[in-house]
């Protein structure tokens, strides 16, 4: 894909349509108004979504994409075992009662998922913490404690503990910062945003 | 040689030349398949949309009701530069069999030279289909762009997708179900009972000799409580504590009678008597059968994804979320069996607040999502 046709993408989006080849078979799980399954359609992916929002499935449909209205926390289970080539759970997991489930379900629907999240210990919101005493609100977090999606805030040690625990592997990972790449060292604290590329041996 | 339509004063019908074989093993002779077309065909016949109507519905989804005069009944979807375009698409609609509107029905002559009455054969939602694939045969169309329904039209779309799926590119199911459920079922045997414990009804035998029109005559009483009955389950509490409450209609105070003292009776009623110009009581029987007969996962060794193992077809399912009659779950559980057979399908409750019926009301999610589709 022409990094002109990911180039308006969202930066984690963007690294997933970048490295999901042509051809493949990828599930979106919270696929939003579906931009990642626009342009891995547009690279000839056959890319199906599932999306808990009626409107933004509304939306998915009346551009053409396959998506199905449902609850990640609910629905897998109806996703046969290794039925398409990747899955993808981008700003999700964080947004899901059992993210341990998700993340195992994922692994069964394909065997390699990409997985993104806003890193709860990236040092602005350890900042806003340590010396605020309150629950961060920034770019990357930017919803109050009381109303926000995100019911599992995690780390990205914290990620990379879960995957040790259940035998994942983390085959590349990348991480942003104010939308641009930031580096491997330190990306507990200085990664904004997370995205692993994880597999089970 | 595909028989040639014939225009009526009704609109064009098709006769077809060859009798129709039937789900029950008895076949129908003489049958008639009276349509509507939209738009034009193009030169490769690829842009044709069936849409499949309702129970009460007919062929008149974009142009007026020859009976009632009033606009055709989804004619906010359909027509030029609505979301099925017909500047785009060429729309057929045909009248299922068994129904009154001119397709071939309880109404029509019998080889006996006397309306068939209750010996016209019991129909099925496939047998219907059967009629349509005829009349897109004799159209010379091979496959359709789409199929559309909305509640029994729903059904006819995934009978076509399981029986012709070969023959569509896409079906879009709105408001529908695979099979008829009990509660389903009992509604439409209290419709069926009204219009029996009618004394005109007859035995269904009431037509006259004369060939009076069939919606003249008959157990108007008896149909017009099947309707008032049915009418509801289209509705949702909702919907008709916001449209009637429990306001009086046209008076200050109770009467303490039996007259129509709440809107809602006045209402009913008023939507059962309509119904009755326009509908044939014995048609009610026949249509309201097929579809408690209809179960699309019986028909193939009872599991719903064997249904569409031969389509290679698109689907769309949708669902209201004030529908009680054809709830969210059954769309669900035919999206979720095409899904794990690996069908491309998008599913989607929209929310609205008129029950089952919200389908034919304005609603602009579906509007996107029919475009969308289609496209």
């Amino acid at each position: 894909m022409s990094p002109a046709a990911t180039g308006t993408l969202r930066p984690d989006l963007a690294v997933i349509a970048d490295h999901i080849q042509p051809g493949a078979r990828v599930l979106d799980i919270g696929c939003g108004d579906g931009e990642l399954m626009a342009a891995l359609t547009a690279k000839g992916c056959d890319a199906r979504g599932l999306e808990i929002d009626p409107t933004n499935v509304a939306a998915c449909v009346g551009r053409g994409l396959s998506v199905m209205q449902g609850d990640a926390d609910t629905d897998l289970v109806y996703y046969p075992d290794s039925s398409v080539d990747y899955a993808v759970l981008s700003q999700t997991l964080q947004t899901t009662r059992r993210p341990d489930l998700i993340l195992e379900n994922l692994l069964r629907i394909a065997p390699r998922g990409f997985v993104s999240f806003p890193n709860f210990a990236h040092w602005r919101v350890r900042a806003s913490l340590m010396l605020g005493g309150q629950m961060p609100v920034t770019e990357a977090i930017p919803v109050a404690w009381y109303e926000t999606p995100n019911i599992h805030h995690l780390t990205i040690a914290d990620f990379r503990s879960l995957l040790a625990e259940r035998g994942i592997r983390a085959e590349r990972s990348w991480f942003f910062t104010g939308g641009q790449p930031s580096r491997q060292r330190f990306a507990n604290l200085t990664g904004e945003h997370a995205v692993f590329l994880v597999t089970r041996d | 040689m595909a028989p040639t339509p014939e225009n009526t004063p009704a609109g064009p019908v098709l006769k077809l030349a060859q009798p129709l074989p039937l789900d029950s093993g008895r076949s129908l002779a003489d049958v008639e398949v009276a349509y509507e077309t939209y738009g034009t065909l193009n030169a490769d016949k690829s842009n044709a949309i069936l849409i499949c109507h309702a129970l009460t519905g007919d062929q008149h989804v974009a142009s007026p009701h020859p009976i009632t005069g009033k606009p055709g009944w989804w004619i906010r979807m359909v027509g030029p530069g609505k979301p099925i375009d017909t500047d785009r698409f060429f729309v057929i609609c045909s009248n299922v069999i068994g129904s009154c509107m001119g397709s071939s029905g309880p109404a029509s002559m019998a080889e006996s030279c006397a309306p068939y009455g209750m010996t016209f054969p019991v129909i099925t939602v496939r047998d219907m289909v059967r009629a349509q694939v005829a009349l897109v045969d004799a159209l010379g169309i091979d496959r359709l762009h789409a199929v559309v329904g909305g509640s029994m039209g729903g059904m006819q779309a995934l009978s076509w997708a399981a029986n012709f799926g070969d023959r569509i590119d896409a079906a879009l199911i709105i408001a529908s179900t695979s099979r008829h459920s009990a509660q389903n079922i009992a509604f439409h045997e209290v419709g069926r009972q009204a219009i029996m414990a009618d004394p005109k009804w007859n035995g269904g035998d009431y037509y006259g000799a004369t060939g009076e029109d069939p919606r003249k005559v008959g157990p108007e009483s008896g149909l017009a409580v099947a309707r008032m009955a049915a009418h509801i389950t289209y509705l949702s509490e909702q919907g008709l504590t916001e449209k009637f409450g429990r306001r009086l209609q046209d008076r200050d105070a109770k009467t303490f009678g039996f007259d129509a003292d709440f809107q809602i009776e006045s209402y009913l009623r008023y939507q059962g008597l309509s119904f009755t110009d326009r509908f044939d009581a014995n048609s009610y029987l026949y249509i309201t059968r097929a579809m408690d007969y209809f179960d699309l996962a019986e028909e193939h060794g009872g599991k719903l994804a064997d249904a569409f193992r031969n389509t290679q077809a698109r689907f769309c399912l949708v669902s209201f979320d004030t529908d009680w009659l054809y709830p969210t779950s059954e769309s669900r559980t035919i999206a979720h069996a095409l899904n794990a057979a690996g069908h491309p399908v998008s599913f989607m409750e929209l929310s609205a607040p008129f029950g089952h019926d919200s389908f034919l009301l304005d609603n602009d999610d579906l509007d996107r999502v029919v475009k969308g589709f289609i496209r």
